[in-house]
């Protein structure tokens, strides 16, 4: 008779799941090493941002503004601003993860957009719970991987502006977006903040007009009439 | 400088994960928070696309990124993988320039 299998068939759907969903991750690291090292970050800052930032949008958004000659503050904070959606999915994994002491340090850096989708939603916790881990380290360990090959990659090469990288990051900003933008609301906005941003461009030094389109969405969304 | 911006975002970044594991959840069920907060990466990624796209500096520019930007929409509507949207906005800007 054949040895049971370590993992019931559910969690065998989990792996293979988290899996696509780390390669496919894995590439998009790939690109934001090329990227981060086409804006001018040295290895070490780029891959030490996949290690310890660990969210998508925000490092994209750093490594951009940085890139097109806006201070690393506008960035830093845009990067933050972007991350705020973390903590909303937080709120959602706690009751779910039961994590405490350093189990919930650990488990905070994996608090992102995929982890949460595989987790919530669940018909058993258990099975949630092991979502959450296992697409949380399988995506670890390929964005810190695709990361490291695309910054290494782009390093080897005399001038990377060769290849257009340094036109890419509004390419990925859009692949991020579009997701998002399935109802009017949103879709408006988009369109509105874009408008906002090339208004301001003249009149403020790059980096800020984000900082003023976030501050009119924010005052939109707590005091706008709600849809 | 850089490393100072990084350090400090990656920290902000790991901060606000952990308070949504750590807060009393209450805190944050707000409506008003729960329907702010979904809109700031939609108006922020909106805002870098107009931005990194149509300026440099404080200039308003219309050059080869638009031409990315649009073969990148054009991507995104055939559904693509995100490293196809990326290679081939890439690849419009580099060729552009070649001409």
């Amino acid at each position: 008779m054949a040895d049971a299998p370590v993992f019931s068939p559910a969690r065998q759907k989990v792996i293979r799941d988290a899996l696509g969903i780390a390669i496919a991750s894995g590439a998009y690291a790939l690109s934001f090493g090329a990227i981060a090292t086409t804006s001018g970050l040295s290895l070490l800052q780029t891959v030490s941002l996949s290690l310890l930032m660990f969210t998508g949008a925000s490092q994209f958004a750093l490594v951009g503004i940085i890139g097109s000659g806006g201070s690393v503050w506008a960035g830093a904070a845009t990067a933050a601003l972007l991350g705020t959606r973390n903590a909303l999915y937080g709120v959602r994994l706690s009751s779910l993860l039961k994590v405490s002491g350093l189990r919930r340090f650990g488990a905070a850096q994996f608090v992102i957009d995929e982890t949460t989708a595989m987790a919530i939603a669940r018909d058993d916790e258990n099975v949630g719970r092991f979502a959450f881990w296992a697409t949380g380290l399988l995506l670890f360990a390929f964005w810190n991987l695709g990361t490291l090959i695309g910054a290494l990659a782009t390093n080897a090469l005399p001038d990377p502006k060769v290849l257009g990288l340094d036109a890419a990051p509004p390419a990925a900003y859009l692949a991020l977006l579009a997701p998002r933008l399935r109802a009017r609301e949103p879709l408006a906005i988009a369109l509105a903040a874009g408008l906002v941003a090339l208004i301001c461009i003249p009149f403020v030094p790059a980096g800020i007009p984000l900082l003023i389109v976030a501050g009119l969405v924010v005052l939109y969304g707590l005091f706008g009439k709600s849809a | 400088m850089i490393w100072a911006g990084l350090l400090v975002a990656s920290a902000a970044c790991y901060g606000l994960k952990l308070a949504g594991l750590s807060l009393p959840p209450r805190w944050l069920q707000d409506a008003r928070i729960q329907r702010t907060v979904p809109l700031l990466p939609v108006a922020l990624l909106a805002a870098l696309i107009a931005t990194q796209t149509f300026s440099s500096g404080q200039h308003l520019v219309l050059d080869v990124r638009a031409a990315a930007l649009g073969v990148a929409v054009i991507a995104v509507l055939l559904r693509a993988p995100f490293l196809v949207v990326i290679v081939s906005a890439a690849a419009t800007a580099a060729l552009l320039r070649l001409l």
